[in-house]
C-alpha cells in the first residue's frame, strides 16, 4: 500500500507544488498555516482539483492530468478526518456512522461492531451537538473506519479539543493508526504532537516541501531556518564563515567552532535546552534580560554582551540555578548541538 | 359571501409557491457557488422584481405574453390557448414577484452552510443527491422554510401585476386583493371589509409561522 503525490496548483498568488511518496505508517505535513498542508489533503481527497500532476493510491490512479483521470471523491477511498469532524448535525450518532457504510448488506452489524469498538455504546441516539469534543472525534473516526479507506487524512485532529483531552485522544488515534496498516497523512502545526504520532515528517513552506525524512533525522537536522523554527528551535543567528569549520555568529557576537565544514550554511541554530551553563566550547557572555518562571523550570531571555546588534537567546534551564534578571551569565554551545541552516 | 376569491387566491399562491420553491432553490444553489462577478450580475437581475412596482412587472409580462406579443402569439397559434385573462394567468405574475424572496433567503441559507459537511459526505461515498437532500437541505431547513412562507404570503397579497395580466372577472379570475379593490370601487364597503379581515387573518397566521421558524433557528432542538 502506498500513496504517490506529485501535484501543482496555482490559486491567485499561491503556488502549491508538492511531491512525495507515503508508505504504510504516518507521514506528517508540518508547516505554518497557509503553507498548503490542507490544500494538499483536499487535492488527494478530490475536493480541490490540481492544475497538473498525478495522485496514485494503492495502485489506483486517482488523478492524472495527462491521462485526464479525475476520480470523484466518492470513488477515491480516502478517509478524511476534518478539523471540526464534520458530523451531520441532523442525524444521530448511529445514522452518522451508517452513512459511512458502503455495503447495504450487513450494514447494521458493521455499525454495531464499530460502536462497541469505539466505546460509543449508549450514544447511538444522540446528536453530534450533544456530544463532547472527544466523543465527536470518536464518532467521526468510526464513520471513516467503516468506510474502508485506503488512506487516512487527519487534518489538525486535536486542535478543537481541550488540552487535557488531547493526550487521551492522541492515545486512541495512535492505536487506530497502528491497526490501520495503510498510509496515514497527518497535518499539524504542533511539533510535539507530530513527533509523538509520526514516522516521517515533511516540512512545508509556501506551497512546497522543504525537507522530508524520518522524524528523528528531521529534528536532528532540519536543514532550513523554517524547518528549525517549526521543530521548535528558537535560537537562530546569521553567520559569516571564518575558515573551514568556524563561523562568526552575527546576532550572538561570537565565533563558533562548528565541528564540520560550513558548507553553504547561512545560519546557525541551537535549541533552548541544548545550551549549556558555564564556560566551555563556544562560550558566550550574556546578560539575563528576562527570567520567566515555568512550573518546573525557568526560561531565560539572554542578551549576548559582545554582539553589535544582539539578538536574544531563549534558554530553558533548571530552577535550582536561581538565575535572575540583569545578572551576567556565561553559557556555552557544544558544536554537536549546533544546527547548520540555509534560508 | 361567495368564497371563490379565497379559493382562487389560495390556489394561485399555492401553485406559484411550489414552482418557486424548486426554481428558487435551484437558482440559489448554483448562484451561491458561482464566481463573484457572475453572482453580482445575476443577483441584480434576479432581485429586480422585488423592487420594481408590480405594475411595471405586469406591463413587462404583457409585453411578452400578450396575445399579440412574441410568446403569447406563438402559444395562441400553436395550442389555441390564450395566456392572459384566465385564472392561472395570475401565476405568471405571482411567480415573478415572489421569486426573489425565495431565491434570496435560500441563498443566504446555502451560503451559511458548512461546506465541510458536503466534503465529508463525498469522501464517504455518498451521492451528490443524497448530500443535497439529506444533509444540505436539512441544515438549511429553517431558512428555506422561512423563504417559502414569505413567498406564499407575498403571492397571496399580489395585486398590481395580477390585475393587469388576469384582470378581474368575478367567479373566474377574482382574487382576494382584486375583489377588495373592486368592492371598494363599487361602494360595497361592508363586503370589502369582510375580505380585508380574511386577508389580515391569513397574513397574521403566516407571519406567526415565520416568527416561529425564526425562533427555532437559534437554539436547535434540545433533546433528540
Amino acid at each position: 500500500m502506498s500513496l504517490t503525490v506529485d501535484i501543482e496548483k496555482t490559486l491567485g498568488a499561491f503556488h502549491l507544488n508538492v511531491r512525495f511518496e507515503a508508505g504504510n505508517g504516518v507521514l506528517s505535513l508540518l508547516g505554518a498555516s497557509g503553507c498548503g498542508k490542507s490544500m494538499t489533503l483536499k487535492c488527494i481527497a478530490g475536493i480541490e482539483r490540481p492544475d497538473r500532476g498525478r495522485i496514485v493510491l494503492s495502485g489506483v490512479t486517482l488523478f492524472d492530468s495527462e491521462k485526464h483521470i479525475d476520480l470523484p471523491p466518492q470513488k477515491r477511498r480516502v478517509g478524511y478526518l476534518f478539523q471540526q469532524y464534520a458530523l451531520f448535525p441532523n442525524m444521530t450518532v448511529r445514522q452518522n456512522i451508517r452513512c459511512g457504510v458502503r455495503e447495504r448488506e450487513g450494514a447494521d452489524a458493521v455499525v454495531d461492531a464499530i460502536i462497541r469498538k469505539m466505546h460509543l455504546d449508549g450514544m447511538e441516539k444522540l446528536r453530534p451537538r450533544q456530544l463532547s469534543g472527544g466523543q465527536q472525534q470518536r464518532v467521526a473516526l468510526a464513520r471513516i473506519l467503516v468506510n474502508g479507506p485506503e488512506v487516512l487524512l487527519l487534518d489538525e485532529p486535536f486542535s478543537a479539543l481541550d488540552s487535557h483531552l488531547r493526550l487521551e485522544l492522541e492515545q486512541e488515534v495512535r492505536a487506530i493508526i497502528r491497526d490501520f496498516g495503510k498510509p496515514v497523512l497527518f497535518v499539524s502545526h504542533d511539533r510535539e504532537e507530530v513527533f509523538r504520532l509520526t514516522d516521517s515528517i515533511a516540512i512545508m513552506r509556501d506551497g512546497g516541501i522543504e525537507t522530508l525524512g524520518e522524524k528523528n533525522a528531521v529534528f536532528a537536522d532540519p536543514k532550513t531556518v523554517n524547518g528549525a523554527a517549526l521543530t521548535g528551535c528558537r535560537n537562530i543567528s546569521r553567520i559569516t564563515p571564518r575558515g573551514e569549520t568556524r563561523a562568526y555568529a552575527l546576532d550572538w557576537g561570537v565565533e563558533l567552532e562548528l565541528g564540520r565544514p560550513v558548507g553553504g550554511a547561512q545560519y546557525v541554530g541551537i535549541r533552548g535546552h541544548d545550551i549549556q551553563p558555564g564556560d566551555g566550547e563556544n562560550a558566550l557572555r550574556c546578560r539575563v534580560a528576562e527570567a520567566v518562571e515555568n512550573p518546573f523550570s525557568v526560561t531565560l531571555l539572554l542578551r549576548p554582551l559582545d554582539a553589535i546588534a544582539p539578538g536574544a537567546l531563549v534558554y530553558r534551564t533548571s530552577k535550582k540555578h536561581g538565575a535572575h534578571a540583569s545578572q551576567a551569565l556565561t553559557v556555552h554551545m557544544p558544536h554537536e548541538f549546533l544546527l547548520l541552516l540555509k534560508e | 359571501m361567495d368564497l371563490f376569491p379565497l379559493w382562487n387566491s389560495l390556489r394561485i399562491a399555492g401553485i406559484s409557491t411550489v414552482i418557486i420553491f424548486f426554481v428558487g432553490i435551484f437558482a440559489a444553489y448554483y448562484i451561491a457557488k458561482a464566481p463573484r462577478a457572475v453572482k453580482g450580475v445575476l443577483d441584480v437581475i434576479l432581485t429586480l422584481p422585488l423592487v420594481l412596482p408590480p405594475t411595471v412587472v405586469g406591463y413587462l409580462l404583457l409585453r411578452v405574453l400578450g396575445p399579440k406579443r412574441v410568446v403569447g402569439a406563438w402559444v395562441l397559434a400553436a395550442f389555441g390557448v390564450k395566456l392572459t385573462m384566465t385564472w392561472w394567468s395570475a401565476i405568471f405574475a405571482t411567480t415573478v414577484v415572489i421569486f426573489p424572496l425565495m431565491y434570496r433567503t435560500a441563498r443566504g441559507a446555502f451560503e451559511a452552510f458548512d461546506e465541510t459537511l458536503a466534503w465529508s459526505g463525498k469522501t464517504l461515498g455518498l451521492s451528490n443527491t443524497f448530500i443535497f437532500w439529506r444533509i444540505r437541505m436539512p441544515a438549511c431547513r429553517e431558512g428555506i422554510l422561512a423563504g417559502t412562507v414569505l413567498a406564499f404570503a407575498r403571492a397571496l397579497g399580489e395585486y398590481g401585476a395580477t390585475s393587469m395580466i388576469a384582470g378581474y372577472t368575478p367567479g373566474r379570475t377574482a382574487t382576494i386583493s382584486t375583489t377588495v379593490y373592486q368592492l371598494w370601487r363599487t361602494d360595497n364597503d361592508a363586503l370589502a371589509f369582510r375580505w380585508v379581515l380574511v386577508n389580515v387573518a391569513i397574513s397574521a397566521v403566516v407571519l406567526l409561522a415565520v416568527n416561529f421558524l425564526e425562533r427555532r433557528r437559534t437554539p436547535r432542538r434540545g433533546a433528540a
